[in-house]
């Protein structure tokens, strides 16, 4: 009961984490773009998981999560749009040498959207006492499927080109996320807000691209000049 | 003088043409097959399931469950490669000889094996990996170890750990808690393997198939490759397991079946209740 206890408070903070923890701007750094994706129109209805046929990971969940395709906040902000450089920015910049790191846990992966740039190493960690598989379904990078039994190693991977790959974990049908692959190292994921901010920018005129899972992509222009915060909106209309 | 000029450029398409079209070739051990041959044959066996695009849409595949092999996306369940690599040519060669159980993929021995190698020349061109990519480096697959009650029983521990039975079920049966769930890549529903059905796997007959299996994964499908995780001897137990849960008259299953009466009680159960359960 005691473990119990702890384990949902662990996980109760690791969600808080992530929801305070989305782009936090380096100090003395000034947003170059911010904004908001606003959804207008009804969403999509939110589904709850039903995570009975694996009753460890059931029990850690007071109430059951649910599907986070469309995750829908105050003002019809619309969460994990990723919103990124996709022109003008600096062509040769390398991948950064620390991999991202992200988790399954509960029987659930997190965080849902996870950006990488070409080339990073994505280290994906399994916390549970079941096996996962994770099974990435590329098709501009290749298409692999590999298991991760309880305790073992993370698996540490890399994605050569720009894509947004859908990834299945078969063994549990619930857990789903993106693993999207970008040359710039320019982007940003809306909170439940559906904020963002490109941080570091340098002055210069660029094209943003927001990507959405369901709603697709929009693109806008923006100059940025130094110092000053550019704001910038995306509208995504639900059909 | 015009003339001259679109003629040339006609000329030139052709020659484009003819060099990206059958670019493809393959070679089978002595056998080399050419692609140019093997879409006459792909025209006469193949296109009405797999389609003039070889993208698995023939004109049969809305009657067929599991749906045809897309060769455009170039990802292959049998392999002796690993997990996200093209299969050698001869992995493709013997996927068409020995078709696939459980699917409407049937054995291709009627026609040569001239004939089989042409085809799989001719598949390699709907894909442009086939000429960005080469396969990946064969698995090796080290000697089998002897059946003995203690692989046997060990590779039980090891279907229980490392969570097999989620899909493929306690007893082996394909109906285990995740079974009635799971899509392949192109989320089309798709059963597990039922081990008690009989004597084919999927990408062969053999105890060496059967590792294979496991350790490369069946790419397109749910079933993930172990490589990274399972020792070679780890693997070697499972295979052993995995023949006692065949109705076959294999070592492995008399091994099994004289062990078995007397130390029935000491078993427990493979499923959550054998110490694998998610998080405690």
């Amino acid at each position: 009961m005691k473990i119990q206890r702890a384990c949902t408070a662990t996980l109760l903070a690791t969600i808080l984490l992530r929801m305070f923890g989305v782009a936090s701007a380096a100090p003395g750094s000034a947003p170059a773009v911010t904004g908001k994706v606003i959804l207008q129109g009804q969403p999509m209805k939110v589904k709850m998981i039903n995570m009975s046929s694996e009753p460890g990971c059931a029990k850690l969940y007071s109430t059951p999560p649910t599907t986070e395709d469309v995750v829908v906040g105050p003002g019809g902000g619309l969460k994990n749009v990723v919103v990124y450089v996709s022109a003008g920015g600096p062509e040769q910049i390398g991948p950064p040498a620390q991999p991202v790191s992200v988790e399954q846990k509960g029987c659930w992966f997190a965080p849902h959207i996870v950006v990488m740039q070409a080339n990073q190493e994505v280290r994906v960690m399994n916390e549970d006492a079941t096996t996962h598989n994770i099974h990435p379904l590329a098709s501009v990078n290749r298409e692999w499927n590999k298991a991760q039994p309880p305790g073992t190693a993370p698996l540490e991977e890399t994605f050569a080109r720009e894509e947004f790959i859908s990834v299945k974990y078969n063994i549990h049908s619930w857990m789903h996320s993106y693993f999207v692959v970008l040359k710039t190292p320019y982007y940003s994921v809306s909170n439940e807000n559906g904020t963002f901010s490109l941080e570091n920018l340098p002055p210069g005129k660029y094209t943003v691209t927001a990507w959405h899972e369901i709603y697709g992509k929009q693109t806008q222009e923006v100059t940025v000049s130094g110092g000053e915060t550019q704001p910038l909106n995306f509208i995504f209309k639900a059909p | 003088m015009k003339t001259t000029i679109s003629l040339a450029a006609t000329f030139l398409v052709l020659l484009a043409l003819a060099a990206t079209g059958f670019a493809q070739e393959s070679e089978v051990g002595n056998l080399h097959g050419s692609a140019a041959t093997g879409k006459v044959l792909y025209r006469r066996y193949c296109v009405g399931c797999h389609g003039p695009e070889g993208d698995g849409n023939g004109e049969n595949a809305q009657w067929i469950d599991p749906k045809p092999r897309d060769f455009t996306a170039a990802v292959f369940k049998c392999r002796s490669t690993p997990t996200g690599t093209l299969p050698t040519d001869q992995d493709l060669f013997d996927s068409v000889t020995r078709g696939f159980v459980t699917t409407n993929m049937p054995p291709w021995r009627p026609i040569t094996n001239q004939n089989r190698a042409d085809l799989i020349a001719y598949v390699k061109t709907f894909s442009a990996r086939w000429e960005k990519e080469k396969p990946g480096t064969p698995i090796t697959i080290p000697p089998e170890p002897a059946v003995t009650i203690a692989s046997i029983l060990h590779g039980r521990e090891i279907f229980q750990k490392n969570d097999c039975w989620k899909c493929h079920g306690p007893q082996g049966h394909g109906d285990g808690p995740s079974a009635a769930t799971l899509t392949d890549s192109k989320d089309n529903p798709i059963r597990p393997y039922n081990f008690a059905a009989g004597s084919r796997f999927k990408c062969g007959v053999s105890n060496q198939d059967l590792y294979r299996i496991f350790m490369t994964g069946l790419d397109g499908t749910p079933m993930p490759s172990y490589a990274d995780t399972m020792q070679p001897t780890d693997a070697w137990d499972l295979v052993h397991f995995l023949r006692t849960l065949q109705p076959l008259h294999t070592q492995e299953a008399a091994t099994w079946k004289e062990w078995l009466p007397a130390h029935r009680q000491e078993m427990k159960p493979i499923g959550p209740e054998g110490g694998s359960g998610a998080s405690q």
